[in-house]
């Protein structure tokens, strides 16, 4: 009955920039045991891909709330904000 | 080159920058604030609920007119233990009159409302404005880098919020780390007033304050609010970083170690609660929204100044998280207030070396600010016990289970129930010891 993450981001108003705001370094990535960013992101927008094993950023349904650079603690995540006008635009907030 | 610079420039347009930025205004200062988002508070999430008694005497009569949703007059609190739950519910008939001590608020809204407020008194606010970096002249701040020009001022406001790269770059913020921060996921829900009020037992125009702890956050740091707004619910959870980086096996208390526990999950989970259910049936999902909140109280602060530049808000560390309530927006206008005043002064007195710019922690220390980040100081070490997050939730659902329950056996007195729930489920020794530290907070 719940609606999924996935439905509930296109309730959202987003302004998509042409590049990604998050980048990865894939080779500390593939170190990673725990992964933690793909249970925490509240987007659900981080998955190990099944083909490369490589790890997968959605940036387009980002909320930027930053919590992946947080709790990447190899810091692989480079995270900026995504050039003014862009990105997530809270109407209720 | 002196006579180019700004008085100010301010970074981020959220409730510490809108603050600054009208008090300079209105001191008839040439400040210049810049925003990100499309509009100020259009990337800010909050729960919501703002106390004005602490800011009224800062900006008198300045909220008379703002744009609040509804004046708090219920409290409640759920404790849940599963699918059972506890609610505790208190109405205060003083809450009840003006001047109201509490308002639910979204931030789009608001944040538009001040910002038109601080243009009023002469504060240039431009949105779509991404700060990229600070300028340096000789050691210190001496403005900004934004969209490939360069903005030379006086003095830099950070007000940019938890994430602060301004206080990063100035080398001033603490390390963002998963142990001083949660992650807070919100929902709004479109709903009419008239149905807001029956499902609350509200009166028109009031609003409540319902709060969740216990199994919502599987044992872990956190907890769960809604809030009535106008024509609206917002619905969330905050949840401890920390916590959640740790495997399900540590949180084995509940027996739902086996369960999907990543972060929209949790938050599916909680909505499914028939609890939440009867609320938000038939409204309908206006918005998504993710926010990091930090946590650490007064151990968590940045550094609050530097030569040419000063921190307030979220960016400083001006949070508290008590688990499930949260305070910042408070912190957040008083800090922005007592930057824009130490920033007059230091304009008049054209002194902005860190030495002179220290007073600004000083105004902080004797304001309500720190004062209470200190108080709260002690909340995050009692709040990290998980017992409070698991076992005591459980402990009062069997107690009353107890009390409630008639069966076949002879019923137990309250005290034999009370010390039974009590053994079984924290053993008294550590009850102890939990009094004991709650009268710390
Ligand atoms: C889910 C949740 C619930 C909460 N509940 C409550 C509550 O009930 N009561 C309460 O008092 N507090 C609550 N808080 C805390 C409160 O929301 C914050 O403390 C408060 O918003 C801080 O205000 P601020 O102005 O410091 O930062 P923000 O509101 O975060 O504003 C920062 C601004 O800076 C802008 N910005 C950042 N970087 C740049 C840049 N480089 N260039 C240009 N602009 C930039 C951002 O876009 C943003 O507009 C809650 C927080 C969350 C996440
Ligand atoms: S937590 Fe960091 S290192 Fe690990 S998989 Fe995610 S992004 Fe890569
Ligand atoms: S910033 Fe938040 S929403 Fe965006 S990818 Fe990172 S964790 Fe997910």
């Amino acid at each position: 009955m719940t609606m999924k993450v996935e439905e509930k981001l296109t309730r959202n108003a987003i302004k998509n920039a042409k590049e990604s705001h998050i980048r990865l370094d894939q080779t500390i990535c593939r170190t990673c045991v725990e992964r933690p960013c793909i249970r925490l992101c509240p987007g659900r927008l981080y998955s190990q891909s099944e083909e490369t094993g490589e790890m997968v950023v959605e940036f387009a349904g980002c909320l930027e709330c930053g919590t992946c650079k947080i709790v990447c603690v190899r810091k692989s995540v480079s995270w900026e904000y995504p050039e003014g006008g862009f990105g997530v635009q809270y109407r209720y907030g | 080159m002196a006579d180019d610079k700004l008085d100010a420039v301010i970074v981020g347009g959220g409730l510490a920058g809108l603050a600054a930025a009208y008090c300079l205004g209105e001191a008839g200062r040439q400040v210049l604030l810049l925003e990100r988002g499309d509009e100020p508070g259009s990337k800010n999430v909050t729960g919501g609920r703002i106390y004005l008694s602490p800011i009224r005497p800062l900006l008198p009569g300045f909220f008379d007119d703002a744009p609040f949703e509804r004046h708090v007059v219920k409290e409640a609190l759920t404790m849940v233990d599963g699918r059972n739950t506890t609610l505790l519910s208190h109405v205060q008939d003083r809450w009840r009159h003006p001047p109201y001590m509490s308002y639910t608020v979204l931030r789009a809204r608001f944040d538009q409302w001040f910002s038109t407020r601080a243009m009023e008194k002469g504060a240039f606010i431009v949105p779509r404005r991404r700060v990229d970096d600070l300028l340096w002249e000789d050691g210190r701040v001496a403005g900004v880098h934004a969209g490939g020009e360069e903005i030379p001022a006086h003095m830099v406001l950070a007000a940019d919020g938890a994430l602060s790269f301004m206080a990063e770059k100035a080398h001033l913020r603490q390390p963002l780390v998963p142990s001083r921060h949660a992650v807070a996921v919100k929902e709004v829900y479109g709903l009419d007033p008239g149905a807001i009020e029956e499902r609350f037992g509200l009166d028109p125009g009031e609003g409540a304050a319902h709060l969740f702890m216990g199994s919502v956050t599987k044992g872990r740091f956190g907890g769960g609010f809604l809030y009535t707004n106008k024509e609206s619910l917002s619905l969330g959870l905050v949840l401890g970083m920390d916590d959640l980086m740790r495997g399900s096996e540590e949180f084995d208390v509940l027996k739902q170690g086996s369960e999907q526990f990543d972060v929209p999950s949790l938050m599916e989970d909680f909505e499914s609660l028939p609890e939440i259910g009867r609320y938000i049936k038939g409204a309908d999902l206006k918005e998504y929204s993710a926010h990091i909140i930090t946590e650490a109280g007064a151990g968590g602060l940045s550094r609050l100044f530097t030569d040419g530049m000063l921190v307030a808000g979220d960016a400083a560390g001006f949070a508290l998280n008590m688990g499930v309530t949260v305070r910042g927006m408070e912190f957040a206008v008083a800090s922005g207030v007592i930057a824009a005043r130490v920033i007059d002064e230091a304009l008049t007195k054209n002194d902005f070396s860190a030495q002179f710019l220290s007073l600004y922690e000083k105004r902080l220390r004797e304001s309500f600010v720190m004062k209470d980040m200190e108080t709260f100081r002690h909340t995050a070490e009692v709040l990290a016990n998980p017992r409070l997050f698991t076992v005591y939730p459980a402990c009062i659902s069997s107690l009353l289970e107890a009390v409630f329950t008639i069966g076949e056996d002879p019923r137990k007195g309250l005290y034999r129930s009370a010390m039974d729930a009590t053994k079984k489920h924290v053993g008294v020794w550590n009850a102890f010891k939990d009094f004991l530290s709650l009268r710390k907070i």
